[in-house]
């Protein structure tokens, strides 16, 4: 019996360094030079706007470089940067964003494009966001006609660009609303937001892009309330800084900012969405 | 309902059509999914043999440990293979992350210790007098291991089905660390999320059937084999 488990033995560590060949061969040959790659790191809602899946192409084709898209929450986005996993982000949290600048993980910010922020909550309007001009207003008629139990909010809290801007707004109205029971914290992204606000008659801050894109799925919900200058949603482009992380293809990430710039982009961006919904989602203002 | 009746034309319709978009997403699942599942297979079973058969101190705590293996959350392991691909973590040189390979090496994970785990409960249950037997009777070391793994293949069937059934269904780990970049890195299961997040539920729900189908021909593969061996 002693002999046959030395055998054993001895088979199982054959088997596992034959394994171990075998992986290191297969993964090796899959692994390819591909210098033409760039990472770039986005929120979902940028990505589910569709905006880069209609733009990206016309860079790839001019400069040869291959985009490769990833859309995660916003806190995700920027710890990939930090971490050096991408080679540029593109996303819309300004305060993060100039943090992330200036400790070194960016090597600048650009202003490319922004959208707005708008209310949206079912199509009777039980708290009559409609009725209200001014977004402090809004939200006191929010809060007021929740605690009644005649309304309810539905919050991303998920620490993402929208969810910040909201925390942002109730601040400047002056109301604590994290416990309130008509106040409903998600922890989900904006499309799941919008779908369950949309399932449980709900109002919910989001930004304009994702809301036109989904609205034929939204058969409930209605846009109440937009157009106050605290709603503006800007967007940045920041380069993942090589002084951090040597492998970041800083040349591809420059020459994705400078075609986001140009003026043919541009023109591009603040037509985008016109075609399908009548209105642009997002506005070109690169300076 | 009606989404679901939407939803199953949708599939036709995908299918049919030779989307190739779909098609893409479908390759890139089996293709990675089954490398997964050969490497699980590779590290899984001579691993399950040998904690099968030969008894050594501290047997208990790693089949403990092979256990926890078995249920253990995919997403952790996700975060867990992000961390050591990231460009600032130990494999960050290889630059696997958001690549199939980085998704290969989570499925692996996933894998491997529900393999071993069926593969030696099936060892364990061949007959012992079997293979003393042979033994006095003069057959070879390598016969006697030939015999186990025979005696424990219906075993191993299950070993595989339930590997693959917990890698292609997987959405968390894959997510994080492929990336779910189009064209490269989405697979069906991420891909059924990107499309419930934007309220496309047909078409999530095609992509759901498209999933369940694939899962189900490997199976009636699967019981096909089995029963052929039983014979």
């Amino acid at each position: 019996m002693v002999k046959m488990k030395d055998q054993i033995c001895l088979q199982f560590f054959q088997i596992m360094i034959i394994s171990i060949f075998v992986i290191l061969i297969v993964f090796t040959a899959g692994v390819q030079i591909e210098a033409e790659i760039i990472q770039l790191a986005t929120t979902t809602s940028t990505d589910d706007s569709g905006l880069l899946e209609e733009i990206l192409p016309i860079f790839q084709e001019e400069t040869g470089y291959q985009v490769d898209v990833i859309a995660v929450g916003t806190g995700q986005a920027l710890e990939i940067g930090r971490r050096g996993d991408v080679d540029v982000l593109l996303v819309h949290a300004p305060e993060l964003e100039k943090e992330f600048v200036d400790n070194g993980y960016g090597t600048a910010r650009h202003h490319i494009m922004y959208n707005d922020f708008v209310m949206v909550g079912p199509e009777n309007d039980p708290a009559g966001l409609g009725k209200e001009n001014e977004l402090i207003e809004a939200l006191h008629r929010m809060y007021q006609f929740g605690s009644r139990g005649e309304a309810t909010f539905a919050s991303r809290g998920d620490e993402s660009g929208t969810h910040v801007k909201e925390e942002e707004m109730w601040e400047a109205a002056g109301l604590e609303v994290e416990r309130e029971n008509w106040y409903l914290s998600l922890g989900q992204g904006m499309g799941d937001t919008l779908i369950t606000a949309n399932e449980i008659q709900a109002y919910t801050l989001t930004d304009r892009g994702t809301f036109l894109a989904m609205q034929d799925n939204l058969t409930n919900l209605t846009l109440l309330f937009e157009g106050d200058k605290k709603l503006i949603n800007p967007y940045g482009i920041i380069p993942v800084n090589p002084e951090m992380h040597s492998h970041i293809n800083i040349l591809g990430a420059e020459a994705l900012v400078e075609f986001f710039r140009s003026d043919d982009v541009q023109d591009k961006i603040g037509e985008f969405g016109k075609n399908n919904y009548g209105q642009p989602l997002f506005f070109p203002d690169a300076d | 309902m009606g989404t679901i009746i939407e939803g199953v034309r949708e599939a036709v319709y995908l299918i049919t059509g030779l989307d190739p978009e779909i098609l893409n997403i479908i390759s890139v699942s089996l293709r990675v999914t089954g490398t997964a599942l050969i490497f699980a297979i590779l590290i899984g079973m001579p691993l399950g043999t040998f904690l099968g058969m030969v008894n050594f101190p501290g047997k208990k705590l790693f089949t403990a440990l092979l256990y926890t293996g078995m249920g253990f959350p995919p997403v952790v392991i996700g975060l867990f293979v992000f961390i050591f691909f990231s460009a600032s973590g130990p494999f960050g040189f290889l630059n696997w992350l958001f690549t199939p390979n980085a998704i290969i090496v989570a499925q692996t994970i996933i894998a491997f210790p529900l393999v071993a785990g069926f593969v030696m409960t099936a060892v364990m249950g061949i007959d012992r007098n079997l293979l003393r037997q042979m033994e006095s009777l003069g057959a070879s070391r390598l016969q006697l291991l030939w015999t186990t793994i025979k005696e424990a293949r219906l075993g191993s069937v299950v070993a595989v089905v339930a590997g693959f059934g917990a890698i292609i269904s997987e959405v968390g780990a894959v997510m994080l660390v492929g990336g779910n970049i189009r064209g490269r890195t989405r697979v069906l299961t991420t891909a059924i999320v990107l499309e419930t997040r934007q309220g496309r539920f047909g078409l999530a729900i095609a992509l759901g059937i498209i999933l369940l189908t694939i899962a189900f021909i490997l199976n009636i593969i699967m019981i096909n084999l089995q029963e052929k061996e039983i014979d």
